[in-house]
């Protein structure tokens, strides 16, 4: 595999690619660039009860499930036969402040410290697994889409309400890295 | 606050049938597997590119929460400025889906939800280090452990279905 494809891509070759899924949908059959939408047809198809908002025809919506199924492929895929296995290089000032928080920057995507089974069940797994991700979810349904569907579709077709969300994105996550992050390392 | 009607791109194509769902604008007919093959196609790269660019990184999405680095900045502003100028020649050239049929876009229109529900999803972007694409990224690339992220995103997705009427927008 040519080293080109098996180290860390740069921002405008990532981006760039990333830009060309939007009229890449839209040619392909008219579909719009959003991820979040995928957690509503999951529900929809699963369990709809009677709430009218997850009663619809998910089947019309199914080419999104097959795009968030691809997705782990593609995941699996690249980590395993397009990587150089070199650890993640993370700016050294991130490196310091997670340090000083307890989070050893490890090399991996994403800290082992953390991310593992053993933290299912403790006070740490129920912040950044059960409620992270309960966030996640409910945040992108009430605002109406995520990074993909407000910041990259939302803006590229000039939405200013998505320009609403995005910042508002990007507020959310400030304030929890430098507002709540410093006492909530304390106590888990 | 609650009394103007929630702009549900889904919902609204099960009352008026002929309207068109954002999402999926496509008239011509398609089979569950087959017409949807090539999003898996489609999704398979989108998740190369998300570990490449390491946006599926818990660590890079503090660095920019930091701002200690111009990566994700530069990933997403590219991003949209390919996206963007992809729309303005697809609308500018009139250019055809595969089907034949015409690019549809939908405007976005404003609600309370842009603001509120924006800014706990980005509370739970910086705890979780990841979007939805990424969330399903981080499972592929042998996160396992994420698999409860996502549950519980959907549990999200599902609470909010049930009190979606009981919040402003």
């Amino acid at each position: 595999m040519p080293e080109f494809i098996t180290q860390p891509w740069s921002w405008y070759v990532s981006g760039a690619l990333i830009g060309l899924t939007v009229p890449a949908l839209l040619l392909l059959g008219n579909k719009h660039f959003g991820i979040s939408s995928s957690l509503r047809h999951i529900c929809a198809a699963c369990f709809p009860g009677k709430v009218p908002f997850f009663n619809y025809n998910w089947k019309r919506e199914a080419w999104n499930l097959f795009f968030v199924a691809g997705i782990v492929a593609g995941a699996a895929l690249a980590v395993n036969f397009f990587s150089n296995h070199q650890p993640v290089q993370v700016a050294p000032q991130t490196v310091q402040a997670l340090s000083a928080l307890g989070v050893a920057t490890d090399g991996n995507l994403v800290p082992h410290s953390i991310f593992n089974f053993s933290n299912v069940f403790t006070l740490k797994g129920l912040v950044f697994f059960v409620v992270g991700g309960f966030l996640v979810g409910f945040g992108t349904r009430y605002a109406g889409g995520c990074t993909s569907g407000h910041s990259i579709m939302g803006l590229s077709t000039l939405q200013w309400p998505s320009l609403v969300a995005t910042v508002c994105f990007m507020a959310g996550g400030f304030a929890v890295v430098h507002l709540v992050f410093p006492w909530l390392f304390k106590i888990i | 606050m609650a009394t103007k009607p929630i702009h549900d791109e889904f919902t609204e194509q099960v009352t008026t049938p002929d309207e068109c769902s954002a999402g999926n604008d496509q008239v011509a007919k398609e089979s569950l597997v087959g017409s949807n093959i090539k999003y898996l196609g489609m999704g398979i790269l989108f998740g190369i590119i998300a570990v490449k660019s390491e946006i599926i990184s818990w660590y890079r999405i503090q660095e920019m929460f930091r701002l200690h680095s111009f990566h994700m900045y530069g990933v997403i502003g590219t991003a949209v400025v390919v996206g963007a100028i992809s729309v303005w020649l697809i609308k500018r050239f009139k250019i055809k889906t595969l089907q034949g049929e015409t690019v549809v876009l939908h405007p976005r229109q404003f609600h309370w939800g842009n603001v509120i529900g924006g800014l706990l999803f980005g509370i739970g972007w910086g705890i979780t280090g990841a979007c939805p694409g990424p969330l399903f990224a981080q499972i592929g690339s042998g996160s396992l452990v994420v698999v409860i992220t996502l549950l519980s995103a959907i549990a999200g997705t599902y609470v909010y279905g049930i009190v979606q009427k009981k919040l402003p927008h």
